[in-house]
């Protein structure tokens, strides 16, 4: 072992980051890859099908032979479209959804930067991903392309107003920016999980966040039915690739944000053996999980909302009950003894 | 290493702001808008004030300038007719310019930011918090210009309110609360209807 570490230290400091990326980076490729996979055979079983089975042992190869096919078709770019917005609004949109995950926290020690002001940071991150879907709904100088952009945009910035004050009344709870010291101030077990006392938050953050990445039933953006596939319907090969995996990179962050904020990060569920003899690493992806498989649950059984409504529920109904919830929480750690429900 | 990061993001902060005034198209024009901001970010970050460098990122990269592509996407705009304005708004416009720079140069000639004056900020080392110094300093010693600033703003919210909310006679809305409130009863008729005759298929 003592050779690893000496050979470690003696590389250059941007080399050193450059491999930890890449361990972040390469298993979250593989992870969108297989979730693709996942939502197609779960929405399947949901449906009562099969879903794919074809590619591979019980269809588990299918991601490969689509990445593949992706990446060996033509990427066609429309003639009257603005050609370098058309080639930069994947790159913007894939970005930030892999930038985001430089401050996650995978258990106590594993984290690529652990800074100071790490939710600001998702949070500037995610609020950065909506220019993907603008420049390219415009870039594509097409009429089904523009309106699930401006569609997008609008959804995007109601429903991350409300995420934002979700956010802070994690903040007051917690009292700090950091998310590891953010899971620190939840450890002990299940009811020390900020999910209870957050509650309205908590399901207002996970709402919010299906909306945020554009998935069904806030799907709009892309409504097949309406607008063939919004903001990339002119796109191919790579270029449809790299939303795709900007889609399902961002659900996974989301779902990790959930996990951090509300459900106790890398903290295991009770804190006695055999349960917290389990690395942090294992509760932290097991959470993750279950809160992505949300995601595919809510897709295989709502149907999509109507626009207006979209709208109302993010600046009617959300953003006025995080705002009660903050103040109740400022309240009650002020000026009555029960603040400590909100600690 | 820290002068060659100043140097890039000064180099691309500077490009784009010149392309944000020169560039045709307005859509384009927002997006340098865009890259400068993001430029300025990534500076203030080199300066150790992370706060305010992702704040920065947050407000107008993530939220104002969405909203003002949104409304620059969708308009119309006539690029041919605007530059026949140009000549005629010269001279206005070379005055503003000219009173600006002639602001900036006594502001910035005065003893104020002399390299003298002004000593080089001792750095931090990592470990120290910007975000906890600010929030410090601004609710306790300035807390209240903090809330002075949060009123105007406030006023400032309303005001726009009020002015764009002119309710028009004649408009259409759904209550979405009478929407869900429906029975089948009220939507409903079913009629009886006598069978009609069937037809006959072998001829």
């Amino acid at each position: 072992m003592g050779w690893i570490m000496t050979t470690w230290d003696s590389l250059p400091l941007i080399l050193q980051l450059g491999i930890k990326i890449g361990f972040i980076v390469g298993p979250l490729i593989v992870a969108v890859a297989y979730y693709t996979l996942a939502e197609r055979k779960v929405i399947a079983y949901m449906h009562v099908r099969v879903g794919p089975n074809r590619v591979g042992p019980r269809g588990l190869l299918q991601p490969i032979a689509d990445v593949l096919k992706l990446m060996f078709k033509e990427m066609i770019i429309p003639s009257k479209s603005d050609k370098y917005l058309f080639l930069i609004a994947p790159v913007l949109a894939v970005t930030p959804a892999f930038a985001a995950w430089a401050v996650i926290p995978f258990s106590g020690t594993l984290v690529l930067a652990d800074i100071d002001a790490g939710l600001l940071y998702v949070l500037a991150l995610t609020s950065m991903s909506v220019y993907g879907v603008i420049i390219a709904g415009w870039a594509s100088n097409s009429k089904y392309a523009f309106l699930g952009a401006l569609r997008s945009a609008a959804q995007i910035v109601a429903y991350e107003i409300a995420m934002g004050f979700a956010l802070v009344g994690v903040l007051m709870v917690a009292g700090s920016l950091n998310l590891n010291t953010i899971i620190q101030a939840q450890s002990g077990g299940l009811h020390q999980w900020f999910f209870l006392p957050l509650f309205p938050l908590f399901l207002v953050y996970l709402i919010s966040g299906v909306a945020e990445t554009n998935r069904a039933p806030f799907d709009v953006a892309e409504g097949e039915s309406e607008i063939v596939a919004g903001f990339h319907v002119d796109y191919s090969g790579m270029g449809f690739a790299a939303f795709f995996l900007a889609e399902y990179a961002n659900m996974l962050m989301i779902s990790a944000l959930t996990v951090i904020l509300f459900l106790g990060g890398w903290n295991s569920p009770f804190d006695f053996p055999p349960f917290s003899w389990l690395p942090g690493v294992f509760w932290f992806l097991a959470k993750l999980s279950v809160v992505a498989f949300l995601f595919l649950w809510f897709r295989a059984t709502f149907p999509r909302y109507r626009y207006d409504q979209i709208m109302r529920l993010g600046w009617k109904v959300f953003i006025p009950v995080t705002l009660i919830w903050i103040a109740v929480i400022g309240a009650f750690k002020f000026f009555t003894p029960f603040g400590f429900i909100f600690s | 290493m820290e002068s060659i990061l100043f140097y890039l993001f000064a180099t691309v902060l500077v490009v784009s702001a010149a392309m944000v005034v020169t560039i045709r198209n307005p859509v384009k024009a927002a997006l340098f808008l865009v890259l400068s901001f993001f430029s300025a970010a990534c500076i203030w970050m080199t300066l150790e004030a992370e706060f305010l460098s992702i704040a920065l990122v947050l407000v107008y990269v993530g939220a104002v300038m969405v909203l003002f592509l949104f409304v620059v996407m969708m308009l119309d705009i006539d690029v041919e007719s605007m530059r026949e304005g140009f000549a005629r708004n010269l001279p206005v416009g070379a005055l503003v310019a000219g009173v600006m720079v002639v602001e900036f140069a006594v502001v910035m000639m005065s003893d104020r930011f002399d390299s003298q004056s002004l000593p080089r900020p001792a750095g931090h080392g990592p470990d120290y918090s910007n975000t906890k110094e600010l929030g410090l300093v601004l609710y306790t010693d300035y807390v209240f210009a903090f809330e002075v600033a949060g009123l105007i703003l406030l006023v400032a919210i309303v005001a726009a309110i009020v002015l764009t909310m002119r309710r028009r006679p004649n408009t259409r809305y759904q209550s979405p609360s009478e929407q869900v409130k429906v029975n089948k009863s009220e939507r409903l008729r079913i009629v009886s209807m006598p069978a009609e005759k069937r037809l006959d298929i072998d001829n």
